[in-house]
């Protein structure tokens, strides 16, 4: 598995196992020659310490603030579906229950490596399951400071990396590493991400957007390790600098490899969803 | 104020069904509200639980304003050009680990149509059962099928509620044995469908009736078994990498009925609607392209005077992020053919093309913009619609809907009865 998707990727935060981290950081630095290799090592290390987690689901509570301070919240509930094959990614399937008139509104996702994802989405008040075009990537999700593209697939290959330095990052070390998108319509030029060095997390990302200006800093906090392996952030802010908004994720505590049923990964099923 | 009588609750509706269904709200509602209070302490620490299920209620209750702009044309039209009607659609769930319960009962009250558009219905009264290779629904439910914008050509599993909306997207609930079997080839569903439900109709002192009044109390069936025949349709859907596609077929009593003039016991010109028995099949096709999507509908359908077949089909093409901004801007263009001929249901999509556009501001209210018209190519005659909605605040939401029929002939069906309807929802 090469990919991460939606809610699960959208931490960013993917981390990995404590037995591995020791010597997964010596080889980084040992291959690392140019920033370019440093930097493509480090993703890989990131990527390669959250395979095998197999499924995962969760329930957040998202939080949009305004300039003036007013907040809305919207209730919703994801799993994701770890895909075998490394050629194909990851499927996630979410269902809102929070603000009521978008109750039962459900999205599901066929992450791709190179292809545009697959995305479907229920509309219930017409009992209609609708194929939806995967372009709008820089656009936002449900109203918030998300973009589709923070949410879905953190791929390897989808990005150009550059490790720019190490720094203190509170009590931890960081690696500070570029991304580039190199798929199109990306609403961004570039993303700064600041990774603890002992568990490869992503702690801090800053978005730049296409006149390179910075756009938006995402803070991934309250860490949780699972199966001895696989770190998650429960809650981030996004805080958008152009506009004074600010979106909050609160998610609860996820749950690894029990109550996912891969059956309802069908658009088929999405009309008869919980 | 006339009491709402028992057809006009649920016209078409085998009467037993509805009592059946009417005993099973009152049991459920009670129940429900019973176990509910007892154990409504506890839900701070968790959801309700009845029979070993989590209870979950939703729903919404709506105000409903429609105006129309010009005074009726017909004879025995309600002349008010201002209509409030109230809505209300409380959906109730007890769900077990893989099986579910739902209970959706709807009841619209209109005062300026009683007889027709003042009515209730159950959308839905059934068990889901969910395994990992199949499902089944039993009970009333309803079921969509297709992906053209304009028009609903394959969609046949459940009638069409007209008295709500000219629009086809209203549906009655519909009983049914629905099983399905999921596999990498597809999904394949069989449905056996009994007890037929009658297209509603606005009654004769209603709005948007059309030229003459529907004498609902009097259909005419083809089958000997009138609306006791049972029908019957299966269904595959599949996805081939862009390609989202659907195969249907149908037999049984037709939805769409033939309306045959008449007279009705006070000698008064009227229509009666003719259902027949009727075969369909049907095909659905999107192809998601990037940002285009290409659609396409066909049905092939016996048993109303020649065969005949009918196709709609078009694209839409979304620009997102419009100017660098949230906005997304998409346009719609669609076809219709009818190859129908005499004996066949009257359709207004023969030879109709519809252009829209539709804005999403992607903002924290949902704001959706939604303009568009339906063009006959041989008489030009024209429908414009508008839609608009947005949420107001987390649980109260509005939308809006006009109607303009322009390049009507002079007594033509539609004529005079431009409207626009606001609603206002509040979801709970």
């Amino acid at each position: 598995m090469t990919m991460r998707s939606f809610l699960n990727g959208l931490s960013l935060s993917l981390v990995m196992t404590a037995v591995m981290a020791g010597s997964a950081a010596l080889t980084a630095k040992a291959l690392a020659e140019t920033p370019e290799k440093k930097g493509l090592a480090i993703a890989k290390e990131i990527d390669r310490r959250d395979l095998g987690f197999q499924n995962s689901s969760t329930v957040l509570t998202m939080t949009l603030k305004n300039k003036q301070g007013e907040t809305s919240t919207r209730e919703l509930r994801t799993d994701t579906l770890e895909v075998a094959d490394p050629e194909v990614g990851d499927k996630t399937l979410t269902v809102f229950d929070h603000p009521r008139d978008i109750k039962g509104t459900a999205f599901l996702s066929f992450t791709k490596i190179l292809d545009p994802d697959d995305q479907w989405l229920y509309l219930p008040a017409l009992k209609r399951v609708k194929r939806i075009s995967s372009a709008n990537k820089s656009g936002p999700f449900v109203g918030s400071e998300f973009a589709y593209e923070d949410l879905t697939s953190f791929e390897v290959n989808k990005y150009t990396f550059v490790w720019l330095r190490d720094e203190a990052c509170g009590e931890m070390q960081c690696f500070v590493v570029e991304r580039r998108p190199l798929y199109e319509k990306s609403g961004y030029t570039r993303q700064v991400s600041w990774i603890d060095q002992e568990e490869y997390r992503i702690l801090k990302t800053e978005f730049y957007d296409r006149r390179d200006s910075l756009l938006k800093t995402l803070t991934s906090t309250e860490w949780t390790q699972y199966l001895d392996q696989y770190w998650r952030a429960h809650n981030l802010e996004m805080v958008n600098h152009q506009t004074g908004k600010e979106t909050i994720l609160k998610f609860s505590p996820y749950k690894f490899q029990e109550g996912i049923n891969e059956a309802n990964f069908n658009k088929s099923r999405l009309a008869r969803i919980r | 104020m006339k009491p709402t009588s028992t057809k006009a609750v649920s016209p078409g509706f085998a009467k037993t069904g509805f009592v059946a269904g009417l005993a099973t709200v009152a049991v459920v509602l009670a129940g429900t509200t019973g176990l509910w209070s007892a154990t409504a302490r506890a839900q701070d620490d968790g959801p309700t639980m009845i029979l070993g299920a989590e209870f979950e209620l939703s729903g919404y209750v709506a105000g409903e304003f429609r105006g129309f702009l010009d005074a009726p044309a017909l004879p025995g039209q309600d002349d008010r050009r201002f209509e409030p009607s109230l809505i209300l659609q409380p959906e109730f769930r007890l769900y077990w680990d893989r099986e579910r319960l739902t209970f959706i009962p709807y009841y619209h009250y209109d005062p300026a149509d009683t007889d027709g558009r003042t009515h209730g219905d159950i959308r839905d009264l059934s068990v889901y059962i969910e395994r990992d290779s199949w499902d089944t629904t039993l009970g009333i439910s309803k079921v969509f099928w297709g992906v053209v914008e304009s028009r609903h050509l394959v969609d046949i599993i459940n009638q069409t509620d007209l008295v709500e909306d000219i629009d086809g997207e209203d549906k009655l609930g519909q009983p049914m044995v629905n099983a399905r079997w999921f596999s990498d080839y597809g999904t394949i569903g069989a449905f056996v469908l009994p007890g037929f439900r009658e297209r509603t109709f606005p009654s004769a002192s209603a709005r948007l009736r059309g030229f003459l009044p529907v004498d609902t109390d009097n259909p005419i069936y083809k089958s000997s078994a009138e609306e006791n025949h049972v029908d019957g349709a299966l269904r595959y859907s599949n996805t081939f990498g862009d390609w989202d596609v659907g195969a249907s077929y149908f037999h049984g009593t037709g939805r769409e009925p033939v309306l045959v003039q008449s007279v009705n016991a006070n000698g008064e010109p009227v229509f009666r609607p003719k259902y027949d028995i009727i075969g369909q099949a049907g095909l659905d096709v999107q192809a998601t392209l990037d940002t285009w999507l290409w659609k396409l509908e066909a049905i092939h359908r016996s048993g109303q005077g020649d065969a005949f077949l009918s196709a709609s089909g078009g694209f839409e093409y979304t620009f997102f992020g419009l100017n660098d901004g949230y906005e997304d801007l998409g346009l719609l263009l669609e076809y219709h053919y009818d190859g129908r001929s005499e004996g066949a249901p009257v359709t207004i999509f023969d030879n109709d093309i519809f252009a829209g556009a539709r804005l999403a501001l992607n903002d924290e209210a949902a704001t959706e913009l939604l303009g568009g018209f339906i063009i006959d190519q041989r008489t030009q005659e024209t429908q414009m619609t508008f839609e608009a909605e947005r949420r107001i605040t987390e649980t109260w939401f509005a939308g809006v809907e006009a109607r303009l029929f322009l390049n009507a002939d002079e007594g033509s069906t539609f004529d005079k009865e431009s409207h626009a309807i606001l609603r206002i929802s509040r979801y709970f």
